[in-house]
């Protein structure tokens, strides 16, 4: 089996993620790696959802973090204003998500073009506004603390468990996101990217096509941020900034777009990294945007593509 | 039985009247060739046909129902399909997927169904899979459909491209110039799969520029000079008319052609 076919196998695909995830921990010198761990799976969720919208639909949103925004939160308001636990609250900041990318994005996408980034451009820094103002709510540019998650008495503590909440849900996350590519949405999707008018001659309905998976990277990061929100018990209006969006977009160019394996790939990259060059100091910015350029410049087709392509060529010779 | 009827349809461009008053219609099982010299509204009105374009004026009705205004992928759930002059290929896919996806308007799972891969999922994959093997296997490329879609010759994405549209399993096929840039194998190889098309009942409306294969293999030829219609006729009306000689070779060269044929 070629190593295209091997990553495109959606068991396969689903086995080495797990494996990874179960495996990593024994090579952890400290219990520190186990919330490195974590971070990565949890933004790598993130990644997963927004790899589909940009990757395989070919749309980019520039205010994913928005929604990251908005499941962070859902968990962290709901339970502390209103009393509702902390598992409802993430599945409505998700449904919450969701209402709110089908309200921006239906008359967005029916345009073609760059318009969808330029909105989500705005909506992500409206919702990062709305977040530093509503003071009262949100507890203002200070953000606000988060209570832990708690299921049937059993409280998520500890950077190993989360660690292992998240690597869960990662999991999820990916068989879900194959699953799609290998239905009739996803060859719909991968065709909008190609060539929109040939989709459409070809019956698909493209505008809905890309709401729907619109919403859904949507849900995908609200998940997120409800994880980063209760995994760190405090959340700022920043998780929800500008950067964190490009943050999100750069994870997915860099693990390789289309690529549901690069969004771990990216995900790790850009999580690691900053740990890693702390040793550097005031470099450290420097460093890390030297590196992420060499990456763009020698595999430009993002890490994992240009990797799986090298190595398939070289495998011929 | 009329399958495809365009009744005076009319589109202005910033005032240059593209296509302008032109009216067909399309008996069911024919092939209906649309020729006319470089910018006389070939592509225009395939883009009307198709719902690319809104007309200004005009109507049309496939099968007996108006469809005027109609989306284009509206259309193609009625059965209308088209390909392109210049390629529209997913080329970032395999050459079976890309068949597969002109599948989209048989498939029915919803989007839940697709994230969980209900098993509904996973017989429909097989049936698309199984129905656009056999339509890669009618236009001759059964044996190419694991390779990327991008490393396949000129002659055989046109190809690549019908096979695509017929596995939507169109009542009306559009082909735009489908033998352009090919070479004389290749559009010979046109040539049969176009009649084997109309061999299963299916209207082919072409719009081509190679005159042997129009001549060849057309029911009906309707010319088009400058956005209206000059005539309309059986091959050999069309190419006896002087009026048709005359728009493809200028006045002129009309006279040299009369001269050269006394």
């Amino acid at each position: 089996m070629s190593l295209r076919a091997l990553l495109e196998n959606r068991l396969m695909a689903a086995i080495a993620v797990a494996a990874i995830v179960v495996i990593l921990p024994y090579f952890f010198p400290s219990a520190y790696y186990y919330r490195i761990g974590a971070l990565v799976f949890i933004f790598a969720l993130a990644v997963v959802g927004l790899n589909l919208l940009m990757g395989f639909a070919g749309q980019v949103s520039l205010g994913h973090a928005g929604f990251l925004g908005i499941g962070a939160y859902s968990v962290a308001i709901g339970p502390v204003h209103f009393g509702m636990p902390s598992w409802l609250c993430l599945f409505a900041g998700a449904i919450l998500s969701g209402a709110v990318a089908f309200a921006v994005g239906r008359p967005i996408l029916k345009l073609k073009g760059h318009y969808l980034a330029v909105a989500t451009l705005g909506f992500g820094l409206l919702v990062a506004i709305v977040l530093t103002n509503e003071a009262i709510l949100t507890g203002g540019p200070d953000g606000m603390s988060v209570p832990g998650l708690a299921l049937f008495g059993w409280r998520a503590r500890g950077s190993d468990t989360w660690y292992w909440i998240a690597g869960v849900t990662l999991v999820g996350g990916f068989v879900l996101a194959l699953n799609l590519m290998e239905s009739s949405t996803g060859r719909a999707l991968q065709a909008i990217h190609d060539s929109e008018i040939a989709a459409r001659v070809l019956g698909i309905d493209v505008a809905r096509k890309k709401l729907t998976v619109f919403i859904i990277s949507a849900m995908y990061a609200s998940v997120a941020g409800s994880y980063l929100a209760l995994f760190n018990g405090h959340i700022t209006p920043d998780a929800a900034g500008f950067l964190r969006s490009i943050e999100l977009v750069a994870m997915v160019v860099l693990g390789g777009m289309g690529s549901i394996f690069g969004s771990l790939v990216g995900a790790a990259v850009l999580v690691v990294l900053p740990q890693a060059l702390t040793i550097f100091h005031e470099y450290e910015q420097a460093l890390l945007g030297l590196i992420v350029m060499g990456f763009m410049i020698f595999l430009r087709q993002g890490i994992v593509p240009s990797l799986a392509a090298a190595l398939a060529g070289w495998r011929k010779c | 039985m009329l399958i495809l009827e365009a009744d005076r349809l009319s589109i202005a461009f910033g005032g240059v009247r593209a296509i302008d008053e032109v009216s067909i219609s399309i008996a069911s099982g024919q092939v209906f060739s649309i020729i006319g010299p470089n910018g006389s509204g070939k592509t225009t009105l395939f883009n009307l046909i198709s719902g690319i374009y809104l007309p200004n004026d005009g109507s049309i009705r496939l099968a007996g129902e108006t469809v005027t205004g109609l989306a284009p992928d509206r259309l193609a759930r009625r059965g209308l399909s088209r390909t392109f002059q210049n390629l529209q290929i997913f080329s970032r896919m395999s050459v079976l997927e890309n068949v597969m996806v002109g599948r989209h308007r048989h498939e029915r799972t919803g989007i839940l169904a697709d994230l969980l891969h209900a098993p509904t999922v996973s017989r429909q994959n097989l049936a698309t899979r199984e129905a656009a093997r056999a339509a890669l296997a009618r236009v001759g490329l059964a044996n190419d459909g694991d390779r990327s879609a991008g490393s396949l010759a000129y002659g055989a994405l046109k190809r690549l491209e019908i096979a695509r549209a017929l596995a939507s399993e169109p009542i009306v096929l559009l082909l735009d110039e489908p033998a352009a840039g090919c070479n004389p194998v290749e559009t010979q190889e046109i040539d049969r799969v176009i009649r084997s098309i109309v061999k299963d009942g299916i209207t082919v409306v072409l719009v081509e520029h190679d005159m042997r294969l129009v001549m060849n293999i057309s029911d009906r030829i309707h010319v088009l000079a400058s956005g209206r219609t000059l005539t309309e006729g059986t091959p050999e009306q069309v190419r006896s008319d002087p009026a048709v000689v005359q728009v493809y070779l200028g006045v002129h060269g009309s006279q040299e052609a009369a001269r050269a044929f006394d």
